[in-house]
C-alpha cells in the first residue's frame, strides 16, 4: 500500500515537472544547481601488465579533456596507483605484519588494522580532497575504487546545466 | 526555434526522470524503515551470519563434519590419552596439542567465515560501459557475436580475461567465477565444502595454515595415541589396553584414514604455493609447459621464497564487497544520455538484447551439479558451459526474444528507461520509466520486446554460443558432461 501511494505521488511530481519546464526556467535551474544531473560516467580501466597489484590505467579519457587537464588527471591516477603500490609491497613490514599474524592464528586482525586498511584510509582522504580541490568546481566527481571492488575509477560527469537550459 | 524548444525541453524531462525516480522521494521514506546492509541483499548465494561479520556458502554441511570430526578427535584425544601420556610421559604433551588444536580451530573458521574476496559485480553503469568498449572494440560487423574476451599482457605472458554474464564484468587474471557461491573470485583457488567456503585470494593463507597445522595434528594425535596404547599394553598386555581405552582405537581409525589426504593435500599447496599458483590453474594446465614453449607462470617472483613469502606473510587484501555498509539509495542515476540516439544500429540493438537475456541465462545457469567452479576456460574446453546450461537452455530459442532494431543500445538498464520514451506518446515518458522498480529493469526488458526468434543465435557471444548449440545439439554435451563430471571429481579429490 505504502508503495503504491509513494509511487503515484512520484508520477503525481513528475507530471506536475514536466508542465513547469517549458516555462519556468528559473525554477528549473535552481533546483539544478541542488541537484545536479549526471551526464555520463567514464570508468578508468585497471591496468595488469605488471600482475595482479591494483593499478590503474593512465590514459586520459577523451571524455574529460574539455573539464580537465590531462597533466592534472595523470597525476591524479599515478599518485593513486603508488598508494596502492605501497599498500600491497612486499618487504619487510608486511611480512613482519603477515608472520605476526600467523602467530597468534590471524585473530590479531580482530584487533588490529592492516596496512592495506591504512593505505585505503589515505586514499579515501586523498580522493576526497582531490575532489575538493580540482574535480567538483569541473564538474566531475571521483568515485573511490574501493566502492567499485577495486576495478575503476569511475568518475562522474555532471551536466553543466547553466549552459543547458540557456539554450 | 521551435525544435531547439522542444528539445531543450526534451533533455529536461529526461535528466528530471532520472533524478527523481533515485534521489529525493527516496529519502524520507528510507529514514523512517531501519536502513539496510549491503550483505542483506547480496547478490551471490552466500550465508551471512552476525548481521553480515560472518560468510559463508550455501551448503555448509561438510563445513560442520570437519568441525565434528576435529573437535571429537581431539576432544577424545584429551580426555583418554593426555592424562596418561602428562604423567607418564610429560605434560608438555598436552599443551603442544592444546596449542595446535586452537591454532587449527582459529584458522579452519577465520577461513570458513572470511570473504575469499569476492569481486562484486558491476553497477548498470559499468556493465554499460562495458558494453559500449566492447562495441566499439568489434566495431559494426552485421550481426557477428561480439567476442566477450579480452587479452592482456602480463609481465610478458598474454592472458584473456573473460565476460563474466553474472557480475558483468571482465574477469581480472586469476579470478573466477565460483558456480555453487554465484560469485566471482579474486585469485580463485577452488571452493572448499569441508570449510564451506570459497578459497581465494582473502583466506587462501588462512587455508593453508589450517591444513599445515591440520596435518602437524593429525600427526601428533596419531603419534601419541599409538604411543600410548604401547605404555598401556607393556604394563598390561595388547588387548588389555586396548580394553582400558577404547577412544584410542578410533582416533587411530581416524588420524590414520585422515592423515593420508591431509598431508597429500598440504603438500600439494606447498608446491602451489612456492611456484605461485593456484589449484584452479594447475588443474587446468594454464602455465604448464606442455601447452607451449614458452609458457610460464607471469606472477611468480621467480623464486620459491619470495613466492611462500608473498602468499603467506603478504599485504592481507580487503574485503572489496563491504557487506556491513549501508545500502544508500540515493546514489545518483545515470541518466539516459542524450547522444544515446546515435548509437541505435542494428548490432548495438543485437548487443542490447544480449546484454537484457544474460540474467535469464544466468538464472537457468545457476543450478550446476558438479562441485567446480567455473573456470575461465571457455575458449579451452566447451563442454564446461554447456554442461552447466545445457539442460535449462533448451527452452531458450523459444523464451528468448529479440528486440527490434528501435531498441537503444548500451544496456539492459537504459533500455528499459529509453524504451517508453520512443515507442510511447508524450505523456508516458514521465510515468513510465518511475513505475518499474529499478531492480526489475534487467529482467524486464526481454519480456517485453517482441521478436522474431530467427534472429537469436546471432545475439550470443563467445560463452553463450556453446549455450545455445548446446540446447540444439545435444549428443555434443553428452560428452563434455562426461568430461566435467571427471574434472569435478577430480577437484573434489584434491579439496
Amino acid at each position: 500500500m505504502v508503495q503504491d501511494w509513494r509511487k503515484l505521488e512520484v508520477v503525481d511530481r513528475c507530471v506536475a515537472d514536466s508542465y513547469e519546464t517549458p516555462t519556468m526556467a528559473e525554477t528549473h535551474s535552481l533546483q539544478d544547481l541542488q541537484q545536479p544531473a549526471v551526464s555520463s560516467k567514464v570508468f578508468v580501466q585497471r591496468d595488469y601488465s605488471s600482475g595482479t597489484i591494483c593499478k590503474f590505467q593512465t590514459k586520459f579519457p577523451s571524455e574529460l579533456e574539455s573539464r580537465v587537464d590531462k597533466q592534472q588527471f595523470e597525476e591524479t591516477i599515478q599518485t593513486l596507483n603508488n598508494l596502492y603500490a605501497e599498500a600491497e609491497k612486499l618487504g619487510g613490514k608486511s611480512y613482519l605484519e603477515g608472520c605476526l599474524a600467523c602467530l597468534t592464528a590471524y585473530t590479531i586482525f580482530l584487533c588490529m588494522e592492516t596496512h592495506y586498511e591504512k593505505v585505503l584510509k589515505k586514499i579515501a582522504r586523498y580522493i576526497k580532497d582531490q575532489n575538493e580541490k580540482i574535480y567538483a568546481p569541473r564538474g566531475l566527481l571521483l568515485t573511490d575504487p574501493i566502492e567499485r571492488g577495486l576495478r575503476v575509477v569511475e568518475i562522474t560527469i555532471f551536466e553543466d546545466r547553466s549552459i543547458g537550459s540557456g539554450r | 526555434m521551435h525544435l531547439g524548444v522542444s528539445e531543450s525541453m526534451r533533455e529536461c524531462e529526461y535528466s528530471q526522470i532520472s533524478t527523481r525516480s533515485s534521489t529525493p522521494m527516496e529519502t524520507p521514506y528510507k529514514k523512517r524503515t531501519p536502513k539496510k546492509r549491503k550483505w542483506e541483499s547480496f547478490p551471490g548465494r552466500n550465508k551471512f551470519y552476525c548481521d553480515g561479520r560472518i560468510m559463508m556458502a550455501k551448503q555448509t554441511g561438510v563445513f560442520y563434519l570437519t568441525l565434528v570430526l576435529i573437535l571429537v578427535t581431539c576432544g577424545l584425544f584429551f580426555t583418554f590419552d593426555c592424562p596418561f601420556l602428562a604423567q607418564t610421559l610429560t605434560p608438555v604433551i598436552p599443551v603442544i596439542g592444546g596449542v595446535l588444536f586452537m591454532f587449527v580451530l582459529g584458522t579452519l573458521l577465520r577461513t570458513s567465515f572470511s570473504d575469499p574476496g569476492v569481486l562484486p559485480r558491476a553497477t548498470p553503469d559499468e556493465a554499460a560501459d562495458l558494453e559500449r568498449q566492447i562495441d566499439v572494440a568489434n566495431g559494426s560487423t552485421g550481426y557477428r557475436p561480439p567476442p566477450r574476451t579480452k587479452e592482456v599482457v602480463i609481465n610478458g605472458q598474454t592472458v584473456k580475461l573473460k565476460y563474466c554474464f553474472t557480475c558483468k564484468i571482465f574477469r581480472p587474471p586469476r579470478a573466477s567465477h565460483c558456480s555453487l557461491c554465484d560469485n566471482c573470485v579474486e585469485r580463485f583457488d577452488h571452493h572448499c565444502p569441508w570449510v564451506g567456503n570459497c578459497v581465494g585470494r582473502r583466506n587462501y593463507r588462512f587455508f593453508y595454515m589450517f591444513i599445515l597445522s591440520l596435518s602437524f595434528l593429525t600427526i601428533f594425535i596419531f603419534a601419541f595415541v599409538i604411543t600410548h596404547i604401547i605404555l598401556r599394553s607393556h604394563q598390561t598386555g595388547f588387548l588389555n589396553a586396548l580394553k582400558d581405552s577404547p577412544a584410542s582405537v578410533l582416533e587411530v581409525v581416524v588420524c590414520f584414514f585422515s592423515v593420508w589426504s591431509i598431508v597429500g593435500l598440504s603438500g600439494f599447496h606447498t608446491y602451489l604455493i612456492s611456484s605461485n599458483q593456484t589449484t584452479n590453474e594447475d588443474i587446468k594446465g594454464s602455465w604448464s609447459s606442455k601447452r607451449g614453449k614458452d609458457n610460464y607462470n607471469p606472477y611468480s617472483y621467480g623464486n620459491i621464497f619470495t613466492n611462500c613469502c608473498a602468499a603467506l606473510c603478504g599485504p592481507l587484501p580487503p574485503s572489496l564487497i563491504d557487506r556491513r555498509g549501508f545500502i544508500q539509495s540515493d546514489t545518483p542515476q545515470l541518466a539516459p544520455p542524450t547522444n544515446g540516439i546515435t548509437m541505435y544500429g542494428a548490432t548495438q540493438s543485437q548487443q542490447s538484447h544480449m546484454a537484457a537475456a544474460t540474467p535469464l541465462l544466468q538464472q537457468q545457469s545457476t543450478e550446476p551439479v558438479i562441485l567446480t567452479a567455473s573456470p575461465e576456460n571457455g575458449g579451452t574446453l566447451p563442454g564446461r558451459t554447456s554442461l552447466t546450461l545445457g539442460g535449462p537452455c533448451t527452452s531458450l530459442p523459444l523464451g528468448q526474444p529479440t528486440p527490434p532494431t528501435s531498441t537503444p543500445s548500451l544496456s539492459c538498464h537504459e533500455a528499459t528507461d529509453m524504451l517508453p520514451i520512443h515507442g510511447h506518446s508524450l505523456t508516458h515518458n514521465h510515468t513510465h520509466p518511475l513505475q518499474e522498480p529499478l531492480p526489475h529493469h534487467h529482467f524486464l526488458t526481454p519480456e517485453e520486446v517482441p521478436s522474431p526468434p530467427g534472429m537469436l543465435p546471432c545475439g550470443s557471444p563467445l560463452g553463450h554460443s556453446h549455450t545455445v548449440q548446446a540446447g540444439f545439439y545435444n549428443p555434443a554435451s553428452q560428452d563434455s558432461l562426461h568430461e566435467d563430471s571427471v574434472r569435478g571429481l577430480v577437484k573434489l579429490s584434491s579439496v
